[in-house]
């Protein structure tokens, strides 16, 4: 294999995942070493709104998936309003496809403690939660060992750095529930509730935790405030495009020779992406992939050379999201797939509002029905139907989610719901899967 | 088709009146970690550390987590309730995770679970009647990029065929403890639902455990082989932009 063209490797940006190669950086020695605490001191050095008006300047998007200017987002905590602010990291990773924030925290578990710091400062926090999906328990020890050695240094606790600036910063273990990493659920969940998304307005900006103002960052966000300390506002917009600035950890999964992390320029495609990950896996050919997960609708093969940033995903039909691109072929059935994925999503569905919570119900029995050979042409109108009630009328992102792959494979890959209702296809599921089904 | 049982009289009825005091000690630290006023804000963790006091969250630890807390036993069950990671049934000394959300379940995932249960004689969320395994089937566990995983306690075995899994699962059955591909060495369900309570994991050589994995390393590796770097940055770039006097 003839491996990857010069102009193409020219897109890896290694930024927030440069340190991984050094087995130890999530020691605070090395992580001192290698630049670390560095944008630290220069950060506590310049007033807070400076520090705003840079990540503003730099265009830095929160990396959860809704891409959200983030320094706009700091701008809208209210100051001198005498109350306490919170900085609560969203580190619940859970949308499918997704892989970037456990590797972020386990290996690199500093640059997400220097970023919380820094973050924190700016927004005139002095309580910050990283809420961390409870699996990720390898992730959890690493970050609570970091934070003791921050404490040690002085980086953390009463006067950091012998500034009048004092933070304290909490793990908090979630337990299994992916819609705790909708922001508002979140919050109700790191109060000691069930995690239901909250009502909007208020924001969390200003009724957030405790309903006092917060900011809500994803782990990717928050890492990527120390680079941008350090290195400025114009050199991270020398990556990426001019309205998806900086780099993107795209996390690779499937049918690929290659599948990992590979954090590149915003704005590459998949066909390059393919093209670093060593190419399809033999004998499977490019079908249909998510650009951002799960909740993304599906693209195709006619898409391989949509530039991966907020616009142009949006322009082609889908959503950037998490850029968790998860990559089927050939031998993957889009039909299958899509029941699977809702299942997940039945799964998780908070029971909150109807729209989503009988919808994905019904959905994954339609979908039962149709894989084992008894769907009607009936029950793909049923599906949109669904769909169409449950996006835009769901409380929250989750539902609207749970429609993506079902809307979009029935655009692109009509003709094998027909199989399975025409008999072409075999079914996948036997008739004992069919209890409950209607 | 699963049994419908919210089994609430029993839930309610517990009082953890007979909890040792070294538990009751870790839940005030526990509690000391949130703002005085927001107490409430420790019953996820709370009820991590009734786990590894009990395995799962009983009745008991029902009524502990609310006098803890000066909460309602309703309150606390309907919240215990919610969450996947507590466990209503006593669990076995290894909880063993089967991914089947999508890509998993493409790459082999399935029948990964497929071929547990049957080797074990357990469905999911069952325990073996040993004791020693509960199996249940997982949605995404975050790590795609190195499916099918199973996890064991949270820890990942990645790309794992269903030999190995069964390979796994018998060695921890006859009291070995199997190494896993990335995460720390293993511990039991018990010992590792303290750590989720918060508590610092207290072996130093599972904290080094867990060197980061090829799929994780292949962009860095990638561009490392290449002698590929992201634009140079001057640290020293000021934050605040010099003002261009005549502008
Ligand atoms: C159902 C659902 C799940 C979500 N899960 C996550 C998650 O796991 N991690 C995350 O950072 N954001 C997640 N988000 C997005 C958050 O609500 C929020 O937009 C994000 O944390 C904001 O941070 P950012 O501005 O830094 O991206 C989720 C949203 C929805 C609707
Ligand atoms: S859309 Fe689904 S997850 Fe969101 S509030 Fe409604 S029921 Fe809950
Ligand atoms: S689908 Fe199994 S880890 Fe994501």
């Amino acid at each position: 294999m003839s491996g990857p063209r010069p102009e193409v490797l020219a897109k890896l940006t290694p930024v927030l995942t440069r340190r991984w190669l050094e087995p130890d950086a999530w020691r605070i020695e090395t992580y001192e070493r290698l630049d670390g605490y560095r944008a630290l001191r220069k950060a506590l050095a310049v007033h807070p709104d400076d520090l705003i008006a840079l990540i503003k300047e730099s265009g830095l998007r929160g990396r959860g998936g809704a891409g959200f200017p983030t320094g706009m987002k700091w701008g809208f905590i209210p100051q001198n309003d005498n109350k306490p602010h919170y900085l609560v990291v969203n580190a619940d990773e859970g949308e499918p496809g997704t892989c970037k924030d456990l590797p972020l925290m386990t290996h690199d578990p500093h640059a997400v403690i220097e970023g919380v710091i820094i973050a924190a400062y700016a927004i005139r926090a002095n309580r910050a939660y990283i809420y961390l999906r409870g699996e990720a328990v390898n992730a959890a020890r690493r970050l609570r060992n970091a934070i003791a050695e921050a404490y040690a240094a002085g980086y953390l606790g009463k006067n950091i750095l012998g500034r009048s600036f004092s933070l304290d910063v909490v793990v908090h273990s979630g337990a299994g529930a992916y819609i705790c990493g909708e922001e508002t659920a979140l919050l109700d969940s790191l109060e000691g509730f069930r995690g239901q998304p909250r009502l909007r307005p208020p924001f969390p900006a200003t009724h957030g935790l405790y309903a006092c103002p917060t900011v809500v960052n994803n782990v990717g966000t928050i890492a990527s405030v120390p680079p941008i300390v350090l290195g400025g506002a114009a050199w991270w917009r020398s990556m990426g495009t001019e309205k998806s600035s900086g780099p993107m950890i795209y996390s690779l999964s499937g049918r690929i020779n290659n599948p990992g992390q590979y954090e590149c320029s915003m704005g590459i495609t998949l066909r390059e992406l393919l093209e670093l990950a060593g190419g399809m896996q033999p004998g499977h050919e490019l079908r249909f992939w998510t650009p951002g997960g799960s909740s993304t609708p599906l693209l195709t093969a006619e898409h391989l050379d949509v530039p991966l940033d907020f616009e142009s995903v949006a322009a082609a039909g889908s959503i950037l999201g998490t850029t968790a691109t998860q990559i089927f072929s050939q031998q993957d059935c889009p039909v299958y797939a899509t029941y699977r994925w809702l299942k997940f999503y039945e799964h998780e569905s908070c029971g909150k509002c109807t729209p989503c919570r009988e919808g994905n119900y019904w959905m994954v029995r339609t979908y039962r029905r149709i894989l084992s050979g008894q769907g009607t042409y009936e029950d793909l109108d049923t599906l949109l139907d669904t769909c169409d009630n449950i996006l835009g009328r769901a409380f929250c992102g989750l539902g609207d989610g749970a429609t993506s792959s079902v809307t979009s494979s029935l655009k692109y890959f009509k003709q094998d719901y027909l199989d399975y209702i025409e008999g072409r296809k075999p079914p996948l599921l036997s008739a004992k899967e069919l209890v409950g089904a209607h | 088709m699963g049994e419908i049982s919210l089994g609430l009289p029993s839930v309610l009825s517990g009082s953890g009146d007979d909890f040792p005091e070294e538990l009751r000690q870790a839940a005030r630290e526990i509690i000391d970690r949130y703002p005085p006023d927001r107490s409430r804000s420790a019953l996820l963790p709370l009820l991590h550390l009734v786990q590894s006091h009990e395995g799962y969250v009983s009745a008991d630890g029902i009524g502990f987590c609310a006098s803890m807390l000066g909460l309602t036993r309703a309150e606390v069950a309907a919240v215990a309730t919610f969450y996947t990671m507590y466990k209503r049934k006593p669990t076995g000394d290894f909880l063993v995770s089967v991914c089947t959300n999508t890509m998993c379940d493409a790459l082999g995932g399935q029948r990964v679970f497929d071929e547990l249960s049957e080797h074990l004689g357990v469905g999911h969320d069952e325990t073996t009647p040993d004791g020693t395994i509960t199996l249940e089937h997982a949605e995404c566990l975050a790590a795609c990029d190195y499916g099918p995983v199973m996890t064991v306690n949270y820890e990942f075995f990645d790309k794992v065929t269903p030999e190995q899994a069964r390979d796994i699962v018998e060695r921890l059955r006859k009291g070995e403890r199997p190494q896993p591909t990335r995460g720390a060495r293993l511990c039991t369900f018990k010992e590792i639902s303290r750590q989720l309570a918060g508590f610092a994991e207290d072996r130093p050589e599972a904290l080094a455990d867990g060197v980061a994995g090829d799929a994780t390393l292949a962009g860095v590796r990638l561009a490392q082989a290449h002698g590929v770097t992201a634009p140079e940055y001057d640290p020293t770039t000021p934050i605040v932009p010099e003002k261009e006097s005549s502008s």
